[in-house]
């Protein structure tokens, strides 16, 4: 009777991932025992049960991902109108399928010879339905792009290949690329085997995309379609800030938890936010969400994708928890054990590219936060200081702001607000 | 490897196997003394005798009847019937008996017998005598169904119908008889069930068989100029049909044209569209197109006939449609230097 559903596991989730069934069909289940393991945009779940009796039906099989709400499995009698095993391609499959248009009857005394079954475009009353190709909406899914964003060259609207080609090239993708399919595809008839994997271009290589790599992809590029983005640049002095970083290694000593720029950075944002809590504002659909507390997310890069672990409540946290928090959110991201709670509720991300000597970058907004903040590397450079020029060490800083959320002048009283803090690193920990 | 045509192409491939397996008998109508109604059986009465070539009554359903029981027996019949349009009062020992015998009788029989006869307009024989009626036989399991294209595979495939333990139709076709191509000196046999792709492209796959896949071609070779590349998959055989090959072209090039002789709905044609589909669906960016004969009883009038066929100005039209709807620009070859 009771079907298990996709669960959503956190706010950004759409599908979900049946990674692994730990447990068979005709096993017996009680409520709470973990009985598959989903991946989600984030992290690897277990999916606990809520009802108890044999599990009579497994409706996905591994590696399927589905939407949200998707039945996965019956526990106890079979509903009364049982959905069918749904095939992985019409799961996989969110985007409803435009029809196709009809062929033109070719009865008839006065048809053309000879015939040609002719597509006609059929007048359709729906203006919301998206006309496309499989193809292009195969495309558009695999690169992350929303297909209704786009607009269609091909007959009567249709988005075709060549529209989303362009999506892609316009987001600095490379156009064309298909991955082969993961899941069986529908057989082709009885007799038929099935077809092979298209034929890849011999001088590319396809690149397996992973669930990270096309969640990644997907948000940055509704991040950049969507958040009016605006930067601001400030360089600072950061002299004050690495003899601080060393003034407080020193006395830590061995047994305590060396700093990094990045902690002392998570902090100062932190304390910045608090006079500024516009910049700790989330755009939501319609409204400004501002968060009263400050929880700060740090770009990790892995192989295959970003992702950013948080940081909660930094502003509360003494400067060593923080590094102590963060090394362990780095380690376990790298390691790929993030729990969903270390991804969940960041308010403001901050991306450290100093350490690949990356003078100077701009990010793109983690949505749905206001800003995101590009720190690039600390390095010796001429500084005009009481009016001679002498060696400092300076440090860029480039704040993406969504403009919805944030004016330039109030994002700019912000980012002055954080280059003081850090020029003088003890307001940070005051 | 010698230039021969369809017709002399079928003729030889009786011939050597005639002389391979004693077991082979030709039935017929006029295929003993009057040499057959196109000459594929010429010489053949006087070389093996009226015990191996069989002249027949006008009496379809008997003869076939014949075969399938002589095949039943242990030897292999090669019916010729006269056209296939003639094959509808056969159609019971065909479809009924050829086709279920061995599964029927538990796998204790076979029925390994061939059925050739050809089909096709372009004649002036009016409605009845005109008709492609491939879609008949492939329809029904049990039964194997090829359809030549080309002198080589003429032989290749009635070699390897002959061979075949189970009933085989070899349909030729009258415009193709004449029609002249390199064929394999010596033992040459095409699998059953297997398509070609008789030229590779890039931007679009024409799916054809028998004429329609030498117009095909033809056409494929002149856009080639134009800066179109045309794939080209002969069937060759319908049933089993090579579903692999065609999607892998389509997935290949994401538009397809099917061209085919005979009628629009219902047709080959429209089995291969649906192939396509199940196949190939998310490589698709335009709508699969079908170019086939009018939906009308072929009318004698030759120009009425010539229009109701499709021919190679037809599928180049709906070729260019299919491109023109999916944003394709033709960059046509210059010359070196030009």
């Amino acid at each position: 009777m009771p079907e298990v559903l996709m669960p959503r596991l956190s706010d950004t989730m759409e599908v979900g991932t049946l990674s692994r069934w730990l447990t068979h069909e005709g096993a017996p289940v009680r409520k709470g025992d973990a009985i598959a393991e989903i991946e989600t945009d984030k992290a690897v779940m277990e999916l606990e049960a809520y009802d108890e009796g044999p599990l009579t039906r497994i409706l996905v099989a591994e590696g399927t991902t589905v939407p949200i709400g998707t039945p996965l499995a019956v526990i106890g009698t079979e509903p009364q109108a049982a959905p069918d095993q749904p095939a992985p391609e019409q799961a996989r499959q969110t985007a409803a399928p435009a029809p196709a248009p009809p062929a033109r009857p070719t009865e008839g005394p006065a048809q053309t010879l000879p015939a040609t079954a002719e597509p006609s475009a059929p007048a359709r009353g729906d203006e919301q339905e998206v006309r496309t190709s499989p193809l292009a909406r195969a495309l558009a899914r695999q690169h992350g792009i929303d297909i209704t964003t786009l607009t269609g060259s091909g007959p009567g609207g249709r988005i075709i290949r060549a529209d989303v080609d362009e999506a892609i090239t316009r987001h600095g993708g490379q156009p064309g690329a298909i991955r082969p399919p993961t899941a069986p595809e529908p057989p082709a008839g009885l007799a038929a085997a099935h077809p092979t994997p298209a034929e890849q271009a011999e001088d590319d290589e396809e690149v397996p995309l992973s669930t990270i790599r096309r969640l990644t992809a997907q948000r940055l590029t509704q991040s950049t379609q969507q958040a009016p983005h605006f930067y601001l640049t400030t360089v600072i002095d950061a002299e004050p800030l690495l003899a601080f970083r060393a003034d407080i290694n020193a006395q830590l000593g061995e047994p305590g938890p060396r700093i990094s720029v990045t902690d002392l950075l998570v902090k100062g944002c932190a304390t910045a936010l608090r006079t500024h809590p516009q910049a700790n504002s989330s755009w939501d659909s319609t409204r400004i969400l501002r968060h009263r507390r400050i929880h700060i997310g740090v770009a990790v890069a892995l192989e295959d994708g970003l992702t950013v672990p948080v940081v909660h409540d930094a502003d509360r946290k003494p400067l060593t928890q923080i590094a102590r928090e963060a090394h362990a959110l780095a380690d376990n991201a790298r390691a790929g054990r993030l729990a969903l709670e270390d991804l969940s509720g960041g308010t403001f991300t901050i991306s450290n590219l100093g350490t690949y000597g990356v003078d100077h970058f701009t990010a793109v907004i983690n949505p749905p936060q206001a800003a995101i903040l590009a720190v690039g590397a600390a390095q010796s450079q001429p500084v005009i200081r009481d009016g001679e020029v002498a060696v400092g060490t300076t440090m860029a800083l480039t704040l993406s702001i969504d403009h919805r959320v944030l004016d330039g002048a109030t994002a700019a009283a912000f980012l002055a607000d954080l280059k003081t803090l850090l020029e003088h690193p003890l307001g940070i920990v005051l | 490897m010698a230039a021969v045509t369809y017709r002399q192409a079928l003729h030889d491939t009786l011939r050597a196997e005639m002389l391979r397996d004693e077991n082979i008998l030709l039935i017929g109508e006029e295929i003993g003394v009057f040499e057959g109604s196109y000459k594929i059986t010429a010489g053949l009465l006087d070389e093996f005798g009226p015990r191996r070539v069989r002249d027949t009554p006008i009496c379809e359903e008997g003869f076939v009847g014949a075969a399938v029981g002589a095949a039943m027996l242990g030897l292999r019949p090669v019916v010729e019937i006269m056209t296939i349009n003639f094959s509808l009062l056969a159609i019971d020992q065909i479809v009924n008996h050829a086709a279920k015998m061995h599964a029927m009788f538990g796998g204790q029989v076979s029925v390994p017998m061939v059925i050739r006869t050809p089909g096709g307009g372009g004649q002036q024989l009016a409605a009845t005598h005109s008709q492609n009626l491939e879609v008949f036989y492939a329809h029904v399991p049990g039964l194997k169904v090829v359809a030549p294209s080309s002198p080589a595979d003429a032989k290749g495939l009635l070699t390897a119908a002959i061979r075949d333990d189970d009933p085989v139709l070899v349909l030729e076709n009258l415009a193709l008889y004449n029609t002249k191509g390199e064929v394999p000196d010596g033992e040459h046999t095409v699998p059953i069930g297997t398509a070609q792709i008789t030229k590779a492209g890039r931007d679009l796959t024409v799916v054809a068989y028998s004429r329609a896949a030498a117009i095909a071609l033809d056409v494929a070779h002149r856009l080639e100029t134009e800066g179109v590349s045309v794939e080209v998959v002969d069937l060759r055989s319908l049933r089993p049909l090579d579903r692999q090959t065609v999607c892998t072209s389509v997935r290949k090039t994401t538009r397809a044209v099917i061209l085919e002789d005979d009628w629009l709905s219902y047709g080959i044609g429209a089995e291969i569209a649906a192939t396509i589909a199940e196949g190939a669906f998310d490589r698709l960016d335009a709508p699969v197109r079908r170019v086939a004969a009018a939906e009308v009883p072929l009318p004698y009038a030759k120009q009425l006939e010539t229009a109701a066929l499709p021919d190679a100005a037809a599928l180049t039209r709906v070729i260019h449609e299919t491109l023109d709807a999916t944003g394709f620009t033709a960059h046509p070859t210059t010359p070196a230097g030009g």
